[in-house]
């Protein structure tokens, strides 16, 4: 046993690294959408699924096309955009300008840290009636709604991005000289930008919820005005062309959000 | 332009880190300031620079600044702090801006301070494409595109490889066998005090007095990697540090 020549066999060292890298895998996305997809119509065809569960997806494509060649699409997609755009453009470029006061200025912090915390966790759908009286029933009480609901998250996560900006860059511009302005201008904002772009990622997913939300409450035309009817009438092929729809527009801004991450944050790589 | 210290002490709250602190940093010569790690001497530069405000005492500037100098007192940083969203001519720029400095005329200092550190060909590129050392030269060719009186290093070479340290160390010889300009130099790294130091400041561990100034004479350019004269002031330094350093190295932080 203890004979020198009697080595043991050498064994290859056991591979132990690797891991916990993601790495794009572009179709397995689709993938998982397609498999869905697939089983619902199957289950639906075969009757495993009853049609009061889910409805067909081939229907709720058929729906979708009706939507489109009678125009009605446009009709709801209009104003539910321009709602979307309008309101989200208010609340995110607020939040954006008071999370850099907060950044910036100690006493913005001090007042304004705790305000923020205290409004951010209010369901904002529930402020809904408040912003009827205020605003009126028409499409301002929507876009504050929206604007509301995009304010808080923008400032939270602006506020941390100023934060998180090296401040060994800022103390390099105060040594070369640089104005304030030049300073928060050159050095702050670019810096705070990667965190900016992603709290917009999920300011943008809340502004669409509310949306939904603000067009059930009195709206004619919007896609939360039709998924309401919709819904009311217990017609799912219909209720779910609209929520169909609402994902798709969460996948188009994620995608805008994406790509101007691409263009502006190219720096990082 | 000369600066002088009088009688400079600083402290962090209770903490006292310098303690009476007189030095003068002579026109076109090059200081190097040396001393056990946590002995206050990044602490000293930021006080010259004006980054911080000395407790007691005062930093003077002796004379004014040269003709065409934008930034008297220039500093150039041990993580380079260069904006990772400009390229290397746009961190130049940055600091040209400012003082109303932009077309031909920003670009006529760029190529000038570009060329002088040998990075003419890599003006577009980010600073995430650049080595460590390339990255100290831009920061360095910043430095000297605002035509400073007087640079302040701050360990420049810490954050770089040994045969990095070396190549860069012969830029500044280079640089400043051209035109003399006047510097202090932080850095615990004694072979690039004897090398760089025209006067050679030892500071105390906390808090940081001087313990000793020691000349060196030879001429920059005159100077070798492992030149025995040199090495006899290295290991004089060293034989002035050592007993520092442990003390220093077995201090507990409490910040």
């Amino acid at each position: 046993m203890s004979d020198a020549n009697n080595k043991p066999a050498p064994i290859e060292v056991r591979f132990r690294g690797g891991g916990f890298a993601p790495k794009p895998h572009r179709w397995m996305g689709l993938a998982v959408f397609v498999f869905l997809i697939t089983i619902m119509e199957i289950g639906t065809r075969s009757g495993w699924i009853s049609a009061l569960t889910l409805p067909k997806p081939s229907d709720v494509l058929a729906t979708f096309g009706e939507l489109w060649e009678s125009g009605l699409l446009f009709k709801h997609l209009v104003p539910s955009l321009s709602r979307l755009a309008v309101g989200a453009a208010i609340g995110a470029s607020i939040g954006i300008v008071v999370g850099v006061l907060i950044g910036l200025f100690s006493y913005a912090r001090a007042g304004l840290v705790p305000l923020v915390a205290a409004i951010f966790p209010i369901p904002k759908i529930a402020l809904l009636p408040l912003f009827v009286i205020w605003f009126g029933i028409d499409e301002t009480s929507k876009y504050a709604l929206i604007a509301f609901g995009t304010f808080t998250p923008t400032v939270v996560a602006t506020y941390g991005a100023v934060d998180n900006v090296d401040r060994s860059l800022i103390r390099m511009g105060q040594s070369f000289g640089l104005s304030w302005f030049s300073i928060v201008r050159k050095i702050v904002l670019p810096g705070a930008m990667p965190g900016i772009l992603s709290g917009l990622r999920i300011s943008l997913a809340i502004a669409i919820i509310l949306l939904v939300a603000a067009e059930m409450l009195g709206a004619e035309y919007g896609i939360g005005a039709y998924i309401l009817e919709a819904g009311s009438l217990y017609d799912l092929e219909r209720l779910f062309a609209g929520v169909v729809i609402l994902s798709l527009l969460g996948v188009i801004l994620s995608t805008i959000i994406g790509f101007l991450e691409r263009r502006l944050l190219g720096w990082r790589a | 332009m000369d600066i002088r210290l009088d009688a400079v002490s600083h402290s962090y709250g209770e903490t006292e880190v310098l303690r009476d602190i007189s030095l003068d940093i002579p026109d076109n010569k090059i200081v190097c300031l040396v001393g056990p790690s946590g002995c206050g001497k990044s602490t000293l530069l930021r006080l010259i620079g004006g980054l911080e405000r000395a407790t007691k005492g005062r930093v003077l500037q002796l004379g004014s600044p040269p003709e065409g100098c934008l930034n008297p007192l220039t500093y150039v940083f041990q993580d380079f702090a260069l904006l990772p969203w400009r390229s290397v001519q746009g961190n130049i720029s940055l600091v040209l801006e400012d003082h109303g400095i932009r077309g031909a005329r920003a670009d006529a200092i760029i190529t000038d301070v570009l060329a002088r550190t040998k990075l003419s060909d890599f003006s577009k590129a980010l600073p995430r494409q650049l080595s460590g050392g390339m990255k100290q030269r831009v920061a360095i060719a910043r430095a000297l595109a605002v035509k400073p009186a007087v640079m302040l290093l701050d360990e420049p070479l810490s954050a770089l490889d040994s045969q990095t340290r070396e190549l860069l160390m012969d830029d500044l010889v280079t640089l400043w066998a051209r035109q003399p300009f006047t510097a202090t130099y932080v850095t615990h790294n004694l072979q690039e005090a004897v090398r760089l130091g025209h006067r050679i400041v030892v500071l105390s561990r906390r808090p940081g007095q001087i313990r000793e100034i020691v000349e060196v004479g030879m001429p920059l350019s005159e100077r070798e990697h492992r030149d025995p004269e040199l090495e006899k002031i290295q290991r004089h330094l060293w034989d002035l540090m050592r007993d520092e350093a442990r003390a220093a190295d077995e201090e507990l932080l409490d910040v």
